[in-house]
């Protein structure tokens, strides 16, 4: 072992400071590869394979191991990475660390060029080491670079060296590798269009002065999901609130994609716009049409009023980009013989990606992974490589891998690894799970859950005392009886989040043998639970609260409909029917009094598909049904909830895992009050009390469903309930419950959340032990943080699925005309709600080929006047439905108006519409 | 936590070292002639100083004496360019007189002080370079000046930290893993009955880490041990030598 001393005197504000470091060179770190005598039993952790595989690379016929270097490591790894197909050094390289390859910076020498001098040293130690070992094998290390210098000082030396392009060129065996070849070369080989389309981006020092002076503004870059020519920009400042500024317009946005971290600039106050109304969408084809580009951005500055202007900035510099791979398709290019194709994402806020690829034809219709590798400043669109086919479009395996893909929602089967923590079965419960264990099983407990439920968490009791009060029990699945912490059972539930709920699929958050059997509430087997006890008078009173991890045997696993008509039917007396109407009883007082706090009602627009159950293909269409048992299975599970939030709150002031909802701001509520103006109602937001009992006046005798409409939006205004930790913010308070204190227990088999919780609790009673993770707060925030994303992308999954399950229906049932409500009015065009199938869509007034409509906007009231009629928020309006497959890539729901009837806009109701086979005719014009 | 990467993914430590190595350890026993002991040690770039005068009549006021016992007085100081920062460093002040405190206490539990009732072992140390586990230089050198000094010991104390990152208990910290703010842990071991002299920490670690991160401290005092054994029995040849023997 060698050691090397550095003693380095350095100024630092005026001061002197005597830095000391010292370096241990190691001689044992092995070279990796396996029976090798020299470095015998050095190495552990990754391993060279023995025989690397010969990758039939003509350039190099022998076997070799490759070693890129950095940068080509960092952008190629991905695209042209497959097991097998390259054997790789990179894992296991010899650091600069060891004692033969250790490379002292020379002066004059900056640290890249070092690391290089480094990367080749190393390159060189192995081929001479390699040879020692087996001289007959003619094992070579093969250096890969795409700097060109770097390549020719390897050659110098005697290493072998490639650029990766020639390297994989060569790879006779796989040809489609160099589709997936990221294109890096940018100023090199693209299209010199000669124009400039772009601003240069600021280097990141420039933009870090910036930043602190106060010049620049860093946030988060969201593009929008209806104009692609505009996007928000979340200042997250230290000092000042959250502050959101918008951008305008393709050279203000300047190549930034949808969550990147930006840089900005705000435009002096006379530029400022509002942000506009308009629905745009990127349709062109063609690489040079960025005058008419120019002629679009200027619809969007229309003349605003003052009020309604907002900081507007534009993109200076990138300070990370958060690529990643994209679903899609691809829009094969109109000339024939093209490689170059233009990609569009699944994702409406990414661009599109221009990717060079030779199977095109082989590609169309599919849905396809493209990942961007760079965006040069003369192209209008981003530049990448083709990654994976994932299936034929429409296919609904396929569609759901996107769907999936797209949320980032893990749903891979689970590892081994994963399933080796389970339970051996038959299962049973032990002695030793009794411990601290009460035994309940004696009780009449029932669980009230939807038909096909096969998950159920939670199951109910009630029974009388004899001192004449009520004792109520809620119980909830023990899941953390099973899942231990910190093993990879744990882990990956972690990780998961949730479970994901689809149309037709389940992507379950643990193995199934625990959310459908060993967890699963089911009638009469014994199960563990974890029960929360109260003690109530008759008047819903908590007297006495009590936790404890119990065993129990539930008696029926009823649905609501079947629980509804056990309370309604006067003749059954049972145990379980007599528990369920004192429960019910008591819920509808718990109820009352929530709502009296001020609790919030709302409503969103929620529909169940009937399932063909051979093809899985949705035949008919049900909005979700209300019982009182569905609110009173809620009413019972929240103030578990509640209850709960409390005990691990007093217990761990500092690390219990909370929910909160936060207050929206009053400038969320401005569409829902003047919405109610327009129909003469009064919607008071100062407090959730007024807002619910505005809400719950807002009735119009000769308009029923208006209630309904008003609480969808009200839902629109709020903002997201969250995960947090309590030592690290102080407002707790859950808005829409009207609770002081909240978090979530009941549902642990299909939420980590509820685990952390019953972890909490379990120690706070005394139950179980804690462990490191759960008394770190750090650690929890992160966890918050990370359930906060799965939570928020399960539900736009769930939301895609629906969408995608509309189509199918309305694929296979033809054309439509409903009725339907205006949810939301836009500068050219509307949204309508068709309450019969929860569904919403935009009706477009503006289509390409087609005259124009005279449109005048109304920010105020707001209403759209197109020709001689007015539209306000909550009109009914007859529309239209078909499925419009003429854009392959977004197969849609398109609404057209039917009443009421606008000569050249409104069609009529039986004319099959023409505008279905638009692609057709686009492509006839063209041939002309 | 801080930006700096305190555990490679291949379980290297910043300095190159793995998780259970200590720092390199050079000492030397009788490097002044004045004193009745003295001894020098370098942990890596931590350097300190000890000597030991005594046994020796009680200095100042005789109410000191202990009628069973001898006093042991421990004095620290850190040398004003021991750290990056030139600073002056006046004696008495807070953090010299808790390690001249933690020092006694070590030694008091080492030293055969029954031996030499009413009277008064001094030890004074020096940093004169602080790069991290200053408390264990000092031990470890104070050790060997007190076995320089021939008074006599129950065993040798050798000390080491410890420290806890990533789920990994980190031997011997250095100054820069000490000043990423994780948890850190001062051991001062017997190793031959691996009696615990003294044992301190000030910071949040969970139970069930406190064994792992303790077992990676004793260890790495044994290992000082041997080392430590090493220099006493050079020593002890090369004054034999001298001698003529």
């Amino acid at each position: 072992m060698l050691k090397s001393k550095t003693f380095l005197k350095k100024t630092r504000a005026g001061g002197v400071m005597k830095i000391v470091r010292e370096h241990y060179l190691r001689d044992d770190i092995g070279c990796g590869a396996p029976g090798c005598a020299a470095c015998d039993g050095a190495h552990e952790g990754p391993v060279l394979e023995p025989q690397p595989l010969d990758p039939a690379s003509s350039l190099c016929p022998r076997p070799h191991y490759l070693l890129p270097d950095t940068n080509v490591l960092l952008h190629q790894i991905l695209s042209v990475w497959r097991p097998g197909t390259w054997a790789s050094v990179a894992s296991s390289l010899r650091l600069p660390g060891s004692l033969e390859t250790y490379v002292e910076q020379e002066q004059g020498e900056n640290a890249n060029d070092r690391n290089d001098r480094a990367i080749r040293v190393a390159a060189k130690w192995y081929n001479e080491h390699l040879k020692k070992m087996s001289a007959e094998n003619h094992l070579q290390v093969i250096f890969i670079t795409n700097d060109k210098k770097n390549k020719e000082k390897a050659i110098e030396e005697g290493i072998p060296a490639f650029t990766c392009e020639e390297y994989v060129k060569s790879l006779t065996a796989n040809p489609e590798l160099i589709d997936r070849l990221a294109c890096l070369s940018e100023e090199g080989n693209e299209i010199e269009s000669g124009r400039i389309i772009f601003s240069e981006h600021l280097p990141l020092s420039k933009l870090q002065q910036g930043i602190k002076s106060g010049t620049y503004l860093q946030g988060t870059f969201r593009a929008s999901r209806e104009n692609y020519l505009e996007a928000t920009v979340w200042v997250h400042g230290d000092t000042e609130e959250d502050k959101e500024i918008i951008l305008q317009g393709l050279k203000n946005l300047n190549r930034a994609v949808h969550e990147d971290i930006v840089a900005v600039e705000l435009l002096p106050r006379n530029q400022w716009v509002a942000p506009s109304s308009v629905v745009l969408h990127d349709e062109g084809q063609n690489e040079d049409d960025v005058e008419k580009e120019e002629e679009r951005e200027r619809i969007l500055n229309t003349a605003a009023n003052e009020k309604m202007l907002k900081p507007t900035g534009r993109v200076v510099g990138i300070i990370k980009r958060n690529w990643r791979p994209y679903c899609g398709m691809l829009s094969k290019s109109d000339i024939k013989e093209s490689r170059r194709h233009l990609f569009t994402p699944a994702d409406r806020r990414i661009p599109r990606i221009r990717i060079e690829t030779r199977q095109a034809s082989a590609l169309e219709g599919r849905r396809i992974i493209v990942a961007i590798d760079g965006w040069p400043r003369n192209s209008r669109y981003p530049n990448g490589h083709f990654v994976k086919n994932l299936g034929d479009v429409g296919d609904k395996e396929t569609e759901t891998e996107v769907l999936l893909l797209e949320h980032d929602v893990p749903h891979q089967p689970f590892s081994q690894a994963v399933l080796s923590f389970l339970p051996k079965m038959p299962w049973s419960i032990t002695e030793k799970d009794m411990k601290n264990r009460e035994d309940l099983r004696h009780l009449c407990v029932c669980s009230v859950d939807p038909p096909g439920c096969t998950d159920i968490d939670d199951a109910l009791h009630c029974r009388e005392l004899e001192n004449g009060n009520l004792e109520v029990g809620v119980h909830i699945a023990d899941v953390s009886h099973f899942i231990r912490p910190g093993n990879a059972l744990d882990q990956e539930s972690a990780r998961r989040g949730t479970t994901v709920y689809l149309c037709e699929k389940r992507i379950d958050m643990v193995p199934e043998l625990l959310s459908s059997n060993l967890c699963s509430l089911r009638c009469n087997v014994d199960r563990l639970a974890f029960s929360c006890i109260w003690e109530m008078n008759h008047n819903a009173e908590i007297l006495k609260v009590r936790f404890t991890k119990s065993a129990i045997n539930s008696k029926a696993s009823l649905t609501y409909a079947e629980a509804q008509m056990r309370i309604d039917s006067a003749a059954m007396n049972d145990d379980i029917t007599t528990s369920l109407r004192g429960l019910n009883k008591l819920a509808k007082i718990l109820k009352k009094r929530r709502i009296e706090k001020g609790a919030l009602t709302l409503s969103s627009p929620e529909v169940r598909f009937h399932m063909d159950s051979e093809t899985h293909d949705p035949i008919d269409l049900q909005t979700k049904e209300l019982r009182e048992t569905n609110s009173m299975v809620e009413e019972f599970m929240l103030l578990a909830n509640i209850s709960v939030a409390k005990k691990i709150h007093e217990e761990f002031s500092e690390h219990a895992l909370l929910r909160k909802h936060p207050a929206p701001p009053p400038s969320n509520y401005e569409i829902l009050v003047k919405a109610a103006k327009s129909k003469n109602l009064e919607i008071k937001t100062d407090t959730a009390k007024s807002l619910a009992d505005s809400l719950d006046r807002a009735d119009s005798p000769t308009f029923p469903y208006l209630n309904t409409l008003l609480r969808i939006l009200a839902t629109r205004c709020m903002m997201q309930a969250v995960y947090f930790c309590s030592g690290m913010d102080n407002d707790f308070h859950h808005y829409g419950l009207a609770s002081p204190i909240y978090t979530h227990f009941t549902s642990p088999i299909r939420r980590y959340a509820d685990i952390i919780v019953h972890r909490l609790l379990a120690v706070a009673i005394g139950a179980d032990c804690t462990y490191p993770e759960l008394t770190d707060k750090h650690k929890l925030a992160d966890l918050c943080k990370n359930l906060n994303f799965r939570h928020k992308m399960a539900q736009y999954a769930q939301r895609a699925s629906v969408a995608f399950h509309t189509q199918l229906f309305f694929k296979s049932k033809g054309i439509v005309s409903e009725e339907a409500y205006i949810l939301f009015v836009r500068k050219n065009a509307i949204v309508v709600l068709i309450p019969k199938y929860g569904l919403e869509g935009t009706v477009f007034f503006e289509e390409k080929d087609k005259p124009k409509p005279r449109l005048i906007y109304d920010d105020e009231i707001p209403s759209l006047k197109i020709e001689d009629t007015v539209f306000h928020i909550f009109d009914k309006v007859k529309v239209k439905i078909m499925l419009d497959s003429s854009n392959l890539q977004h197969q849609k729901i398109r609404m057209s108006l039917v009443e009421p009837q606008i000569p050249g806009v409104s069609i009529s109701a039986d004319t099959p519409n023409m505008d279905i086979d638009e692609p057709e005719r686009k492509k006839k014009k063209r041939e002309k | 936590m801080a930006g700096l990467e305190l555990l490679s993914d291949q379980g290297y430590r910043v300095d190159g070292r793995r998780a259970g190595e200590l720092r390199k350890i050079q000492a030397r026993m009788g490097v002044f002639a004045q004193a009745d002991g003295s001894a020098y040690i370098e942990q890596g770039n931590t350097k300190a100083l000890a000597v030991v005068y005594g046994p020796h009549e009680i200095r100042g006021s005789r109410a000191r004496a202990l009628p069973d016992r001898a006093l042991v007085n421990c004095q620290y100081s850190s040398a004003t360019f021991s750290t990056g920062e030139r600073k002056r460093r006046p004696h008495g002040d807070r953090k010299s007189c808790e390690m001249g405190l933690q020092l006694r206490q070590t030694f008091e539990a080492a030293i055969l002080t029954q031996l030499h009732p009413r009277s008064q072992i001094d030890i004074y140390v020096q940093v004169l370079q602080a790069d991290g586990g200053t408390y264990a230089a000092c031990v470890n050198a104070a050790t060997l000046a007190v076995l320089d000094a021939g008074i006599p010991m129950r065993d040798f104390v050798c000390a080491c930290s410890a420290g806890f990152v990533d789920s990994t208990a980190l031997a011997d910290l250095s100054h820069v893993e000490e000043a990423a703010g994780g948890p850190q842990l001062a051991l001062a071991l017997l190793p031959a009955s691996g009696q615990i002299a003294l044992l301190e920490m000030d910071a949040r670690l969970h139970e069930d880490h406190l064994e792992q991160v303790l077992e990676a401290a004793a260890q790495a005092a044994r290992d000082v041990h041997t080392l430590l054994d090493h220099v006493v029995r050079q020593h002890v040849c090369e004054a034999s030598v001298l001698l003529g023997d």
